[in-house]
């Protein structure tokens, strides 16, 4: 379970998540939508603490994630992490990329992590391209590939940035298909989109942020049937 | 004016001594390069560390080894040091300054090559549980190498050549040294130092392709 209570977060003056709770159960998939600016993806980078937090709390599985003795590079082997940009790391190949973190972080042997990586890797639809560098290939087989790198360590929570804004459009749509596969097999999911129709489709529950406050939640029916905050009818009225 | 007699046979006669020097001339840059490529990790670690001292000792160094002639910096580990009661042989003394001009544009390499690897790769490594020094160990220096390699390539090839302003400091066992004082008894300076000349273009490029070859072996993607 991760429980985000009353965090807030600013850049300098601005004020980038003004209190945000949300609490996220086991196998739940959560979208966040919202403008640019609005500290959706401010949010994701602290709950696995790659960015500090000014106020409030982030628990995951009773663990407090900024807390001082929290052991970060532990915890985040449970929680994973893809980002808008994929950074592949282009000096490995496809099947590299993916075994390192086992390796090193894990400990796994070669094997081991040669046989959870060629697993990953066939499950996002890479079964073919082990051996290729990520260069050679496109943002989309990128960024699945991203996605199967952070999968390789089991994480138990998932995180996803943006993870199809960067894309060509006709891209896009190979991205959202593995992670609506990962949404099927009862993974447990923070997505931040701008993929309103994904959104609909896969979440348990929907997220709007506006100006670093979550200014409505709820399932996907009623916050996109009925919205009742005036700035997510905005929200929704211009990007249908 | 073009009354000059070539005398190519006392050149080549002289082939095998002038070779012996060439093997010194190696031994000296390949020796400058692996102390310079030592210090100059060092440097890049004193500028990184954030302590104000380390950072402006290398910093300095860096200056003075980039902007000062080479000559300038054999001759002081020769006659500069000479003067505060340390006396190194031309032999060590070239090596010294060499040395201390590889770390300073090394360093400076390897600043830029690390500029280049962007920030989001250690992001990456770090967000699945890599400490920073394992991020750093294998995802940001293997692509930091690729980029400074070649870089090193053209230091190494310029550390050969300044190899040359040995004779300056008595230095008489590299390829300069041994041409030079072949020269002073025969006079035929421009058969002696065409040959020399030969001889430091075929290293440099041997030296130029071998890298190459390396490269394209070690940086497969």
């Amino acid at each position: 379970m991760i429980e985000i209570q009353n965090v807030r977060k600013s850049f300098g003056s601005l004020e980038v998540l003004k209190g945000i709770d949300l609490t996220v159960e086991k196998g739940e998939v959560v979208t966040v939508i919202g403008g640019s600016g609005s500290g959706k993806s401010t949010l994701l980078t602290c709950i696995n603490g790659l960015e500090p937090i000014d106020a409030g709390r982030i628990m995951v599985d009773g663990t407090e994630v900024h807390a001082k003795t929290t052991d970060l590079n532990k915890l985040r082997r449970k929680v994973g992490i893809v980002f808008q940009q994929w950074n592949a790391f282009p000096h490995l190949t496809v099947l590299e990329n993916v075994m390192l973190a086992p390796r090193k972080v894990l400990g796994l042997s070669k094997d081991k992590a040669e046989e959870i990586a060629v697993k990953q890797l066939t499950h996002v639809g890479l079964g073919e391209k082990l051996s290729v560098y990520p260069t050679r290939m496109s943002g989309g087989q990128q960024q699945r590939m991203a996605i199967a790198r952070a999968l390789a360590m089991s994480p138990e929570y998932m995180l996803f940035d943006e993870v199809t804004s960067a894309l060509d459009p006709q891209l896009v749509g190979e991205v959202l298909d593995t992670l609506r596969m990962l949404a099927s097999e009862g993974t447990t999911m923070i997505c931040v989109t701008h993929e309103m129709k994904f959104a609909r489709e896969v979440s348990d529950r929907v997220a709007f942020f506006h100006k670093g406050v979550m200014a409505e939640i709820a399932p996907p029916e009623a916050l996109f049937g009925a919205p009742k905050d005036p700035e997510l009818q905005k929200f929704l009225a211009a990007t249908h | 004016m073009f009354s000059y007699t070539f005398h190519w046979n006392q050149a080549l006669k002289a082939l095998p001594q002038m070779l012996d020097g060439a093997l010194i001339t190696l031994q000296v840059a390949l020796l400058s390069m692996v102390i310079g490529l030592a210090l100059a990790l060092a440097l890049t670690a004193c500028r990184l560390s954030g302590n104000r001292v380390l950072g402006g000792i290398a910093t300095t160094w860096v200056e003075i080894a980039r902007n000062t002639p080479a000559l300038f910096q054999i001759y002081m580990a020769h006659f500069g040091l000479g003067n505060f009661g340390i006396h190194l042989s031309p032999y060590t003394a070239l090596l010294v300054g060499i040395a201390f001009n590889n770390a300073g544009y090394l360093a400076e390499n390897f600043r830029g090559a690390l500029k280049a690897i962007p920030d989001t790769q250690t992001r990456a490594g770090r967000s699945l549980g890599m400490t920073p020094v394992q991020a750093f160990r294998y995802i940001v220096l293997p692509q930091m190498l690729r980029v400074a390699f070649l870089p090193a390539t053209n230091q190494m090839v310029w550390a050969i050549l300044m190899t040359s302003l040995g004779v300056t400091v008595g230095m008489n066992s590299d390829l300069a040294g041994v041409t030079q004082e072949l020269n002073a008894r025969s006079f035929r300076t421009f058969e002696f130092f065409a040959l020399a000349a030969v001889i430091y273009y075929v290293i440099a490029k041997a030296v130029t392709l071998a890298a190459r070859v390396l490269a394209s072996r070690m940086f497969r993607y």
